[in-house]
C-alpha cells in the first residue's frame, strides 16, 4: 500500500515503511529581532498506528514542527526546509489545495487549548461534521448523526442533545474530548496532539489520556504526541524524541531513552523531575542555567552551557565549537563516546534516580 | 552532595517547632468564602454564590510546610488569598498567633502583613514592569520603615544572592530576566522581611521543567535556612510530596483529607485521593500502577456543589448516607493520629487494588468490546 519513495537524503535510513518521514526539516522565522531558528535539521520517521512522544522544554521547537508538517505555519514569515513525507506525498511546498485535501481527513490535531481552538461562534456538532461533509461529502443529516455516533464515543453524555451546545456549555475536560470526536471524525492516519492534557486536571488527564489510548486500538491513527511531561509519554508512546533548541538530542523507545538516556539533557530532564516514587529526602537535580534563546543558539552543542560533562570529552573545548550529529536509530546528539555514555550514566546517573 | 551544609542548618529547626506546637503559627477554623454572582436587569441582585471555600478547619505549625493540593477549582488559591487576607472570609476564622485576623482592619493588620507574604504563580503578571528588581525587592522593607544595617540596597543584593540571582542585577527590568529567574525575584520580595509564613501558591507551575526543580531547590533551602513555615499549594502531586511535611487534599472548597506525607501517600483512605494518586503520571515505565481508578466527567460546578459528602457524584462507593449526611473530617479507625478523613465508606489503608475502578462510560465502551477483558 505504502508507495516506495526514496528520500533523496543518504543518510535517511531505508525509511520506506515508515508512513511519516522527517527528514532534516529547518524552520525560521524572520523577526524583528533577527531569524529564528525554531527548527534546525530534524529528522524521524513514524510508523502507522505508532506512537511516536515529542518531549521538550517551551521554545524546544516541538510545536512548530507540527504545525508545518500540517502546513499551518505562517507562509509569508517563515520558511520550511527539509522533506516531509505522508504516506509516500511530500507535503513541504505542497499547494493549500492539496493540503487542505489532508488536514482533518488524513491527518489531524488536537491542540492545547480547548476554548481558543473551538470557534465560540458554531455548535460543537457543527464542528465535528464540518470536516465530516468536507470529506465524504455526506449530507448534513448523516454528518450529524457522525457527529453525535462521536461525541458518545468520545464520552459525552447524552450526546443526542449536547450536540446543540455550544463549546461554552461544555466543562473543561469535555470541550477537550470533543476536539479529539472532531480530529477523529474522518478516521485520520496521522494524529498529531500538541499538549493534549496540559490544560486539564490529573483525574481528568487521566480520562483523556487513557481515551486516546483506547480511541488509537480502535481506529489504528498513528499518534504523534507533544508533551513536556515525561510521565505523559511513558505510559502513551512507543518511541521518543527528546528535542533542545530545535534539534533533536537523543532518540529511542521510550524504554530505552528513559530507562538508559545517553544525552546529558535527558538525564537532566529524568534528574528534576519529582516522582511518587522517589525517596523525599532526596533533593531534585535541576538543570543549571536557562534554555538558551532561538535568535543566537550556543555555538557547538547547544546545551554545552548547562552540561555537567564537557570536560570528559577529548579534545580541546569540542562541545563549545563542533556540533554533535545524532545519527540515525537509537541514538544521542553528543560528543561523549558510547562507553562514557554508559559509564556515566551507570556511576552517576542511576543512584539519583532510584 | 553540595546539600550538606544546608541540611546541618536545619537540624535546628525540628527543635524550635517542638516548642511551639503547643499552639499553633495559624490556626484555620470553618474558614468559608462565597463570592456573589450578580444577576437581573435593571436592578442587579445577588441570584446565587460560588461556594469557593466552604468551612476548612487547618493549622499550620511554625516551620512547617502544609501542601494543598487538589484540582483548579476546588478553593485552593482562594484559601491562600483568605490566609493572607487578601479576601475577607465569608464565615469561620484565621488565626494568627492567637490573634484574629478575619476581619481586621487594615491598621491591624500591617504589623501581620509583615510576617505573611506570598509567592504567586505567575512571574510575569507580579511584577511591576516598570519597576526596577532593586526597587520591587526593596518595596517591602520602604513600605514598613525597615532600614536594615548597611542600607537596604545591600540588603537586596543579599537577597539576590541567597535567590541565586547576580547582585549586579539590581538596576535591571522585570522584562530582562526569564520565567524562573523572575519567580526567584519573587522569591527574594517575600523573604526580605523575614516572614514566618509563606503561602505560595503554584509557585512552579509556570515553569519549563527543568526549572521548576530549580526553584523547589530554592524553596527548599528558604524554608531550611530560615525556618519559615511554607503553604504550599499546587496541584502537581509529586512536587507537593516533595516539598510538604503535611498534605491537605482539597475537592469543592473543602478538604476532603489531611495527614502527614507518608500517612496520606502511602495509606490514603479517602475515594478521591485514591482517584488522585492513581491519576499522576509515572515517568518509570517499570513502576507499575497498582491502582487504576479513572472518574467520570468534571468536577462540578461550585455555584451549586452536590449535598451531603461532596464527591458523592464521582464516587464509586456513594450510597444514600452521602447525599444527606456531610461527612465529618475526623480521625477514622485504622487511621494513625493527625491523618484525618471526610468519608462514611473509607477506602483501605494501602494503593494497592486488584480490580480497576473506570468510571468513565467512553473507557467503559472501548475496553469492554475489543479486548473483552477482565474488568469489572
Amino acid at each position: 500500500m505504502t508507495t516506495l519513495t526514496q528520500t533523496e537524503d543518504a543518510k535517511a535510513p531505508t525509511g520506506s515503511d515508515a508512513f511519516l518521514s522527517v527528514r532534516d526539516l529547518r524552520v525560521q522565522f524572520s523577526t524583528e529581532d533577527g531569524i529564528v531558528k525554531a527548527v534546525d535539521g530534524l529528522s524521524f520517521d513514524l510508523e502507522r498506528g505508532k506512537t511516536l512522544g515529542i518531549v521538550g522544554e517551551s521554545g524546544s521547537g516541538k510545536s512548530v514542527t507540527n504545525l508545518s508538517i500540517l502546513g499551518l505555519h505562517n507562509r509569508k514569515a517563515t520558511s520550511v526546509e527539509g522533506s516531509m513525507m505522508l504516506d509516500g506525498q511530500e507535503l513541504n511546498g505542497a499547494s493549500e489545495r492539496d493540503l487542505e485535501q489532508l488536514r482533518g481527513n488524513k491527518m489531524a490535531m488536537i491542540f492545547q487549548d480547548s476554548l481558543t481552538a473551538l470557534s465560540p461562534y458554531y455548535t460543537v456538532g457543527r464542528q465535528i461534521s464540518e470536516p465530516f461533509r468536507k470529506h465524504t461529502g455526506a449530507s448534513k443529516g448523516e454528518s450529524r448523526a457522525r457527529a453525535i455516533e462521536m461525541l458518545g464515543k468520545v464520552g459525552i453524555p447524552d450526546p443526542k442533545n449536547r450536540v446543540d451546545d455550544y463549546p461554552h456549555q461544555f466543562s473543561g475536560g469535555m470541550r477537550q474530548r470533543a476536539m479529539i470526536a472532531m480530529s477523529l471524525v474522518c478516521n485520520p492516519e496521522l494524529l498529531i496532539a500538541d499538549e493534549p492534557t496540559t490544560a486539564l486536571d490529573v483525574t481528568v488527564q487521566a480520562q483523556i489520556l487513557d481515551l486516546l489510548k483506547d480511541l488509537q486500538q480502535e481506529f489504528g491513527s498513528a499518534i504523534i504526541m507533544i508533551t513536556h511531561d515525561l510521565g505523559v509519554v511513558a505510559n502513551m508512546a512507543d518511541d521518543l524524541l527528546v528535542m533542545y533548541a530545535g534539534r533533536a538530542v537523543e532518540r529511542g523507545s521510550v524504554r530505552e531513552v528513559l530507562k538508559a538516556g545517553q544525552h546529558p539533557y535527558t538525564w537532566g530532564l529524568l534528574g528534576s523531575m519529582p516522582r511518587l516514587s522517589a525517596d523525599v529526602n532526596e533533593p531534585l537535580r535541576p538543570i543549571p542555567g536557562s534554555p538558551p534563546s532561538l535568535l543566537n543558539p550556543p555555538s557547538g552543542c547547544a546545551f554545552h552551557p548547562r552540561c555537567e560533562f564537557p570536560s570528559l570529552v577529548a579534545g580541546d573545548g569540542k562541545c563549545s565549537t563542533l556540533r554533535p550529529e545524532l545519527p540515525t536509530g537509537r541514538a544521542a546528539a553528543c560528543h561523549l563516546t558510547a562507553e562514557q555514555k554508559q559509564q556515566v550514566f551507570i556511576e552517576t546517573i542511576q543512584p539519583r534516580l532510584v | 552532595m553540595s546539600d550538606n551544609n544546608t541540611t546541618t542548618k536545619a537540624a535546628s529547626v525540628p527543635q524550635q517547632r517542638d516548642a511551639e506546637t503547643a499552639t499553633p503559627l495559624l490556626q484555620v477554623k470553618n474558614l468559608a468564602k462565597h463570592f456573589p454572582i450578580k444577576g437581573g436587569f435593571p436592578i442587579r441582585r445577588t441570584v446565587g454564590a460560588v461556594q469557593a471555600v466552604d468551612g476548612v478547619t487547618f493549622d499550620v505549625n511554625a516551620g512547617e510546610s502544609l501542601g494543598l493540593v487538589g484540582e483548579s477549582g476546588c478553593g485552593k488559591s482562594t484559601t491562600g488569598r483568605l490566609l493572607t487576607r487578601l479576601l475577607e472570609p465569608t464565615a469561620g476564622s484565621v488565626t494568627y498567633r492567637g490573634q484574629d485576623i478575619s476581619h481586621a482592619g487594615r491598621k491591624q493588620l500591617a504589623p501581620i502583613r509583615s510576617e505573611i507574604q506570598m509567592i504567586f504563580q505567575d512571574p510575569y503578571a507580579s511584577l511591576n514592569p516598570r519597576q526596577t528588581v532593586g526597587s520591587i525587592i526593596a518595596s517591602p522593607m520602604e513600605i514598613n520603615g525597615i532600614n536594615p544595617s548597611g542600607g537596604r540596597e545591600a540588603r537586596v543584593r543579599e537577597l539576590l544572592e541567597i535567590v541565586g540571582l547576580n547582585p549586579e542585577h539590581y538596576n535591571r527590568f522585570p522584562h530582562e530576566f526569564s520565567g524562573g529567574q523572575r519567580q526567584r525575584i519573587g522569591v527574594a520580595r517575600a523573604i526580605a522581611l523575614e516572614p514566618k509564613l509563606i503561602i505560595a501558591d503554584e509557585p512552579v507551575s509556570a515553569l519549563d521543567v527543568s526549572i521548576q526543580a530549580q526553584v523547589v531547590n530554592l524553596l527548599q533551602k528558604v524554608q531550611k535556612e530560615m525556618g519559615i513555615a511554607f503553604v504550599f499549594i499546587a496541584h502537581d502531586l509529586a512536587i507537593v510530596r516533595h516539598f510538604s511535611q503535611r498534605v491537605a487534599v482539597m475537592y469543592l472548597g473543602k478538604i476532603v483529607e489531611i495527614a502527614d506525607r507518608d500517612s496520606l501517600y502511602l495509606r490514603p483512605r479517602h475515594p478521591y485521593t485514591h482517584a488522585l494518586m492513581s491519576a499522576v503520571p509515572e515517568a518509570d515505565i517499570d513502576v507499575v500502577k497498582k491502582e487504576r481508578i479513572r472518574l467520570e466527567g468534571d468536577v462540578p460546578s461550585p455555584i451549586s456543589p452536590p449535598s451531603g459528602c461532596r464527591f458523592r457524584t464521582r464516587c464509586w462507593k456513594a450510597q444514600d448516607k452521602c447525599a444527606t449526611e456531610e461527612p465529618p473530617l475526623v480521625q477514622i479507625s485504622g487511621n494513625l493520629p493527625g491523618h484525618l478523613t471526610a468519608c462514611h465508606f473509607p477506602e483501605d489503608p494501602t494503593t494497592e487494588r486488584t480490580q480497576d475502578i473506570i468510571l468513565d462510560p467512553a473507557l467503559v465502551a472501548l475496553e469492554d468490546e475489543p479486548a473483552g477483558g477482565d474488568k469489572a
